[in-house]
């Protein structure tokens, strides 16, 4: 470090660090989202690093569609244990339950994540809620800003965002408006899987290739578990795979993989030639411009 | 796999830059290229753009394509605002500001460039300098960005004739000389051929210029930054009440500039108490020295009273401490100009305050440069000089000098929207 440089990694997590600071500085009622899906792991390691030796000044809400990896929720458990922070849970398998929203009839929650999500916000009135999103991660996301600002129905207007310059971060709202904050937003899959090992980040096992029981659906393979049944004609068979991502255990897919090692995967997410979402994400390949769509509504 | 291990080394250094150009001089082409050639790309995404391509009837992959973000765009065939795009290379790992060049977006150029430690500004070899090349320029030497990089595009077009290439080249030399920029590189390309892109061209060999790529990959950015004048605005004060560390009261908050160790003698701004370092402290670990970007926790030995927007710097050379600020300033909002008198609520380094405006000094005209001293607003994508008189006093260095402590946004309080940016003189 003589001559002050320092990796591109490191000038990340100052960045990031930061953007964690500001929020508590600034914002009323901070809540980090935590699935226990490798970004929000990142996240909530960040968020400690920011504010060592003290602990996390706010909580951390996993908006659980009922639909998880099991080694997932065990995974969110142990590091909320751990770190002491509370952790709050909006369940979208209550609000289907209470009514508040309706099952497509594929099963798939995802979307009825977004009004589930927004309910929470506004019971407990949150004014700043980070996400682990990347702006590599799609099209529409490479124009999110770090601090981006949502009106009181938790919509995002592309052409009426608040120019960001220098670090000078922009995080005032009005009662019920909210900012969604993104500490990843300059950090690439590579980038978090490189902290990932540098930081010796402990993760759920599904991130790691083993043998499992697929079946193939459009070239994306889906591991049978409760979530997932063969349908008529598909033909079950067994494949090494891991996960690149873990959302809803209905919609990820696993990619073939022989990583079981960190360094393994990020030698093969080096070398991959698909993105993330397009790997294994079903749900984003509905249509060119889904994702838009989904943020506009007050998804993530 | 010849290279698993350069890949897990994160060594790479950052550079951020940003890239302006008239419509259609081929800056979605280039930043596409520059994707595709650096293998930033993935197949989906290309496999995507090739079919949108071939729907069309382009004779060719349109590498525009990749970077068309917004469906409202796509729909209009526009850039709107400004958008970040990746790649790396085994020497650095780059972010780019691709930001559009219409008139009316002067805004997301100024945004751009703000963090920018490269501008690349491109311009068509069959039609030269045009209004919004000069414009960018300025915009870019206004906000300091320390490197220059003139792309003088579509040589292929021009039958890669060095003739054209140097009257650009001359031509711009010259009109950069009345800005101050530091350090300016010409480079003939062909984005869509691929010419001097990544690789030097064998149609120009007259050129004895580094290609684009290497040219990015090499650039000197370490000195860039002030290493000098220590600046450490305190973002947030933590103290931890646990058992543990019960005497723990540390102040968290991003180098902005200059190098600080334990030991060192500090003055706290506005106060003008002083102390010393007792430690740098991160989450790893202390550390021997602080130096910019990283984010640290500063412990002084004294007890003194320090709170977020506060500024630690040496005895010796300290932030200006002042109400009464003269500033260039780039007004961002379409619904509502900047009105002499009017009252804003500003942003700088970690501090908010409010300010008032006292004067207009002038508008300034981006394209020739001309002053008009009646102008009492700035509207939308306007630049002027204009006096604040601030609540309380910022504790700032001209921009000049220090870009994290020169800058500042200017919010307006009654819709919360950042309305303009500001550049200490
Ligand atoms: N012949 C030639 N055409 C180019 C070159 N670069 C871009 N173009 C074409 O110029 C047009 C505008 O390019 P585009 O990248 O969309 O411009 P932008 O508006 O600056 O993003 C497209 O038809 C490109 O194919 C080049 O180097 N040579």
């Amino acid at each position: 470090m003589s001559d002050y440089r320092i990796s591109h990694i490191a000038a990340l997590e100052a960045e990031a660090i930061f953007i964690f600071r500001e929020v508590a500085a600034t914002c009323q009622r901070p809540v980090l989202l935590f699935s226990g899906g490798k970004d929000s792991i990142v996240m909530l390691h960040l968020a400690q690093k920011a504010f060592a030796p003290a602990p996390i000044p706010f909580p951390v809400m996993h908006v659980d569609t009922g639909q998880n990896f099991a080694e997932v929720i065990e995974y969110r458990d142990r590091r909320v244990a751990e770190t002491g922070v509370q952790l709050l849970v909006a369940s979208v398998q209550d609000a289907i339950d209470r009514g508040m929203v309706t099952e497509p009839p594929d099963g798939t929650r995802n979307r009825i994540q977004t009004p589930v999500l927004l309910e929470a916000a506004e019971k407990y009135q949150f004014d700043a809620l980070f996400g682990g999103a990347r702006r590599d991660e799609e099209k529409a996301r490479a124009k999110e800003r770090v601090f981006s600002f949502r009106d009181d129905f938790g919509q995002w207007d592309p052409k009426n965002q608040r120019p960001e310059l220098w670090n000078l971060y922009n995080g005032r709202v009005h009662p019920g408006e909210q900012i969604r904050v993104f500490p990843l937003s300059n950090w690439t899959e590579l980038d978090v899987w490189r902290y990932i090992g540098a930081e010796d980040i402990p993760l759920p096992d599904v991130y790691f290739a083993s043998e499992r029981e697929v079946v193939d659906r459009g070239g994306m393979l889906y591991a049978v578990n409760e979530f997932i049944r063969p349908r008529e004609g598909e033909e079950v068979f067994s494949e090494k795979i891991r996960y690149r991502t873990v959302g809803d255990a209905t919609l990820t897919a696993g990619v073939r993989s022989d990583a079981t090692t960190i360094d393994e995967i990020i030698d093969e997410v080096a070398a991959t030639r698909i993105t993330e979402r397009g790997a294994t994400r079903g749900d984003d390949k509905t249509s060119e411009a889904a994702m838009e769509d989904r943020k506009r509504e007050g998804y993530f | 796999m010849t290279d698993t291990l350069t890949s897990r080394e994160d060594t790479h250094e950052l550079l951020r830059f940003a890239t302006a150009g008239s419509v259609d001089d081929g800056k979605s082409t280039l930043i596409g290229r520059l994707l595709f050639d650096s293998k930033a790309l993935f197949d989906d995404q290309w496999d995507a753009v090739e079919a949108v391509s071939a729907g069309r009837g382009d004779e060719y992959t349109d590498l525009a394509l990749l970077t068309d973000g917004l469906r409202s765009e796509r729909e209009q065939g526009i850039t709107i605002d400004v958008a970040y795009r990746y790649f790396s290379t085994p020497e650095r790992k780059f972010i780019i500001a691709d930001t559009p060049g219409h008139i009316q977006y002067t805004r997301n150029m100024v945004t751009g460039a703000s963090t920018a430690d490269l501008a690349l500004i491109l311009v068509d070899a069959r039609k030269g300098l045009v209004e919004q090349s000069r414009r960018h320029a300025f915009l870019c030497s206004l906000l300091r960005v320390p490197h220059m990089v003139l792309c003088v595009n579509k040589m292929d077009l021009v039958d890669y004739d060095e003739a054209v290439f140097k009257k650009i080249e001359n031509e711009f030399k010259a009109f950069a000389t009345k800005l101050e920029v530091p350090d300016l590189t010409v480079i003939p390309i062909s984005a869509l051929k691929g010419d001097n892109v990544v690789n030097r061209s064998e149609n120009m060999p007259w050129f004895q210029g580094p290609s684009l790529l290497h040219h990015l990959e090499k650039v000197h950015i370490a000195s860039d930054r002030n290493l000098v004048d220590v600046r450490f605005p305190v973002q947030h004060v933590i103290r931890p009440h646990s058992n543990d560390n019960h005497d723990f009261r540390g102040y968290a908050g991003q180098v902005a500039s200059g190098v600080m160790k334990p030991g060192d003698e500090v003055m706290v701004l506005p106060s003008g108490f002083t102390s010393r370092i007792a430690s740098i402290e991160t989450a790893d670990g202390p550390l021997e020295e602080a130096f910019p970007p990283l984010s640290v926790t500063v412990r002084l030995e004294d007890e003194l009273d320090v709170s977020r927007g506060d500024m630690l710097c040496r005895p010796g050379n300290q932030a200006r401490v002042s109400q009464d600020i003269e500033a260039m300033v780039c007004w961002m909002d379409e619904s509502r100009p900047l009105k002499l008198r009017g009252k804003y609520a500003i942003k700088h380094t970690t501090a908010d305050v409010r300010a008032i405006v006292k004067d207009v000094q002038y508008q300034l005209d981006v394209n020739t440069l001309h002053r008009d001293e009646a102008a009492t607003e700035l509207k939308l994508n306007e630049i002027g000089r204009v006096t604040l008189r601030t609540t309380k006093p910022l504790l700032c260095d001209d921009y000049r000098r220090n870009r994290a402590t020169g800058g500042f946004i200017i919010i307006d309080e009654s819709d919360n929207r950042t309305v303009g940016a500001g550049i200490i003189v």
